[in-house]
């Protein structure tokens, strides 16, 4: 007997997919993805309605979700992350139910909890074997890690494996495995490759971007926690990632031997593993064609389930011995509370992601951000949106100054005493407005579009829509 | 006193700048597109009255396509077109 | 201490309103190369509106004009100098009479606005074979000079020589620069390495310059800033050593001695003069002694 289905509907079919189910996704094909809208197409033929999608991110290539919304086929939407071309539409009130905003941590607790079952798991799948083991890290549509897939395989009611490199059982270097499958479809692709990771993942050039970098560099060398052993997590984006570089340099320049680095791995983080800077990469998620092939070659750079990486209710996760994390955000307020759900004007553009999660594990959580995008002030009275409590993220490190986060005194005099351009949060809000002036607050409407839920399982904060 | 105007424009497209189109018209108004508009729409309309009262202008159309430029960009650009436009510069 | 000096070209806003943060101690607005010629009144109003509204001071303030020989200089001058930068750098000086030029229609306008004589002081850029032949006049053309600035595109242009990465094209005219600047008594500024993506090439440039004692150096990109700064600030070395001979000073008065030495080598008011503006730069600069 063998597991395969030569059709995505007689699979569909077997699993037993109804009206009222929740079908789940995972993101690892990013914006080249073509599963989700190859499964809600044929759902919808089939004239299945009132179905929830649980997808790990939903992306702009997933906008055909836009209209499976409209005709009733998909009634809630539960995400960790949401790219602002279908966040728009969401924003402007499409759903009468809110979309569920998990983290990279907590969607997998609560599916494993039974919090957020299951009925049917559809796992894009870079190659599989006939009886379902299957793999990220070989095949045209390469992705590396599976991390997010990992709680969808082990805990749906059925789970279908959909690949577009079916090879014969079994397969030994296998991330997933058959005890957990039902169904193999071969398709003739599940996704763009240009799409899934980029060819390479090019540090900023934004000579903003590099002073904000070199200085997020330097609070962590005076934080005292870049010693042997230092473990560290940074965003793929912008000046997170240039800070990795001038990490690097100094870890190089000092001879200084980390333990580990984490999450979505970018070739930078994989040039640190090569050069020494770290004995292990725990990833979930590969960014470029570099760390899959690192994932697939080097025994050292390891694939972790999102469990692993970031849930809150593992006996431990590696957020909880990560020393450092670098973050984005797109507002931060007065009390440190981060946005990276909305823009400034409260339109869905993000989501948390892991950065709650690893905020809530590092020793030093940090955010990166220029004082203002396009006349608008980073620093808020409040943020549009809470994605990261404040009590949480220790220091916002601007072009125009750092702040710490009052509740680390200690850390305040050491980046003082490092001579860092230390300066009180108030005192960053002033200078953005005194260079952009005081934007008007934005409106927004009284339909609740999003509950944003804390990976404790609180109601963090609700997004309304956008008038 | 009414002056010969002729159509100018300065700016650019760019990020963090503005490009303000400026041309004779009935009466005077003002067209506004902005990445900023629902924080500072008020705001770049009041400035952009301002200075068209400061240069004594009562029958243009003041077209900006703004794209998060700084008041201190917004008040040089819409200086050049007026003073381009007055055959100024 | 004026080490780095950074173009930011004049009608651009984003590269502008972020130019104080990028680390040169010295941003200049370039009215002149980096604007097209139908473009320079723009520039102008946006760089009078940057400096009136957006906060400086942080860095000096330097801006590159027109030439004496476009129908420009003088509107840029009535528009900037009211606002009080640092210093005005008038391009393709070549003789003393350029500088007198400037000069006297800058007096004129400070006298109109009522401002002291000579509170814009001025870095004539010299970048002709002419204007290399004339430096020291030029230097000592009017007490508004503050120093001097080497351009090598414009000058190996017309020394009919091809600029290159080595720079050995232009040693004589770095080394005549630095005599008349000091002879005249004045600062002087090397040529912008214009290799972006040479990290290398920058540091080795930079290196040749402070060894020939130019005062720091100019930069067409923030990413040259950091090492400039650091080859033109004082070394860990310079300073622990400057620190020892105040020491030792110290030490002499408290025992009454007259002659001191340091080393074996006797340490006398050049030395000591040294070691003070060491430590004064060092201070300011946020650098200490290193522990021993």
């Amino acid at each position: 007997m063998d597991k395969v289905v030569h059709s995505l509907r007689e699979a569909i079919e077997l699993a037993g997919v109804k009206s009222g189910m929740t079908v789940s996704f995972h993101h690892h094909m990013r914006n080249g993805d073509f599963v989700l809208n190859m499964v809600m197409e044929e759902l919808a033929q089939m004239g299945v309605k009132n179905l929830t999608v649980n997808a790990s991110s939903v992306f702009d290539c997933h906008r055909p979700l836009i209209d499976h919304i409209r005709s009733g086929v998909v009634t809630k939407l539960c995400c960790n992350y949401m790219a602002a071309g279908v966040g728009r539409a969401i924003s402007a009130g499409l759903m009468d139910t809110p979309v569920e905003f998990r983290t990279h941590g907590g969607r997998p607790a609560d599916i494993v909890s039974g919090r957020t079952p299951i009925d049917v798991a559809f796992i894009a799948a870079p190659t599989a074997d006939t009886m379902g083991n299957c793999t990220g890290k070989i095949g045209k549509s390469a992705c590396g890690s599976l991390g997010y897939a990992y709680a969808d395989a082990m805990y749906a009611k059925k789970v279908v494996v959909i690949t577009d490199n079916l090879v014969p059982y079994p397969l030994t270097e296998r991330s997933i495995d058959e005890t957990y499958i039902d169904y193999v479809v071969p398709v003739e692709a599940i996704g763009d490759p240009a799409g899934i990771v980029s060819g390479t993942t090019k540090i900023t050039r934004d000579p903003v971007g590099l002073v904000m970098a070199e200085t997020a560099a330097k609070v962590i060398q005076a934080s005292g926690l870049l010693k042997d052993g230092f473990s560290f997590q940074t965003g793929a984006g912008g000046a997170t990632l240039a800070a990795a570089k001038y990490l690097k340099d100094i870890m190089l320049r000092d001879n200084i031997h980390g333990s580990f680095g984490l999450g979505g791995i970018t070739g930078y983080m994989v040039d640190m593993l090569n050069a020494g800077c770290f004995q292990k990469l725990l990833d979930v998620q590969c960014f470029d064609l570099k760390a899959v092939e690192s994932i697939r070659q080097n025994p050292n750079h390891s694939e972790v389930s999102a469990m692993h990486y970031a849930s809150p209710d593992a006996k431990s996760a590696a957020v909880d011995s990560l020393d450092v994390v670098l973050l984005g955000a797109t507002e931060v307020d007065l009390g440190f509370n981060v946005n990276v759900h909305t823009d400034s004007s409260g339109s869905i553009m993000g989501g948390s992601g892991g950065h709650s999660d690893t905020a809530a594990g590092a020793k030093l959580a940090m955010i990166i951000a220029p004082l203002s995008r396009a006349r608008l002030p980073i620093v808020r009275d409040r943020v549009q949106c809470i994605s990261t409590p404040g009590s949480t993220i220790d220091v916002l490190v601007t072009q125009r100054g750092v702040a710490v986060n009052p509740a680390r005194p200690e850390l305040k005099k050491a980046l003082e005493d490092a001579r860092l351009p230390v300066c009180s949060i108030e005192e960053l809000k002033a200078r953005a407005e005194a260079i952009c002036g005081t934007p008007r607050a934005v409106r927004h409407g009284k339909k609740v579009v999003a509950d944003v839920i804390y990976r404790d399982g609180t109601v963090i904060d609700q997004l309304y829509n956008v008038e | 006193m009414s002056e010969v105007l002729k159509p100018a424009s300065a700016g650019t497209m760019e990020s963090s700048d503005a490009l303000v189109e400026l041309e004779p018209a009935q009466g005077h108004q003002i067209q506004l597109t902005s990445v900023v508009e629902a924080q500072f729409g008020d705001a770049i309309r009041a400035v952009a009255e301002e200075l068209l009262d400061r240069f004594g202008l009562t029958d243009v159309c003041l077209r900006i396509d703004d794209r998060g430029a700084l008041e201190c960009v917004l008040r040089a650009r819409i200086e050049t077109a007026i003073l381009r436009a007055k055959g100024e510069n | 201490m004026r080490r780095s000096m950074l173009f930011l070209p004049g009608n651009t806003p984003n590269v502008i309103q972020n130019g104080d943060v990028l680390g040169a101690d010295a941003v200049i607005f370039d009215l002149e190369d980096a604007v097209a010629p139908d473009q320079k009144d723009a520039a102008r109003i946006l760089v009078r509106n940057a400096m009136t509204f957006l906060d400086f001071s942080r860095v000096e303030t330097i801006v590159r004009i027109n030439s004496v020989d476009t129908p420009f200089w003088k509107k840029d001058l009535d528009t900037i100098l009211p606002l009080k930068p640092t210093l005005i750098m008038p391009p393709k000086t070549s003789a003393a009479q350029d500088v007198l030029t400037v000069d006297a229609y800058m007096s004129q306008l400070e006298d109109k606005l009522g401002m002291a004589r000579n509170t814009v002081r001025l870095i004539p850029l010299i970048e002709t074979a002419l204007g290399l032949e004339n430096a020291f006049q030029i230097a000592a053309a009017s007490s508004r000079v503050a120093a001097l600035f080497l351009g090598a595109e414009d000058l190996t242009a017309d020394l009919r020589c091809k600029r290159t990465k080595e720079g050995e094209e232009i040693a004589y005219a770095r080394a005549r620069m630095v005599a008349a600047a000091r002879a005249a008594g004045v600062d002087v500024y090397d040529t912008p390495f214009t290799d972006v993506n040479d990290d290398e090439g920058i540091r080795v440039d930079t290196e040749k310059a402070k060894s020939l004692g130019f005062t720091g150096k100019a930069s067409i990109s923030p990413r040259h800033v950091p090492v400039i700064n650091e080859v033109f600030s004082p070394s860990q070395r310079d300073i622990d050593y400057a620190y020892e001979v105040m020491e030792a000073i110290r030490i002499a008065k408290e025992q009454g001695r007259g002659a001191i030495a340091l080393r074996g080598k006797m340490i006398d008011a050049p030395i000591v003069n040294r070691a003070k503006q060491t430590i004064e730069a060092a201070e300011e600069l946020g650098l200490g002694r290193s522990d021993i």
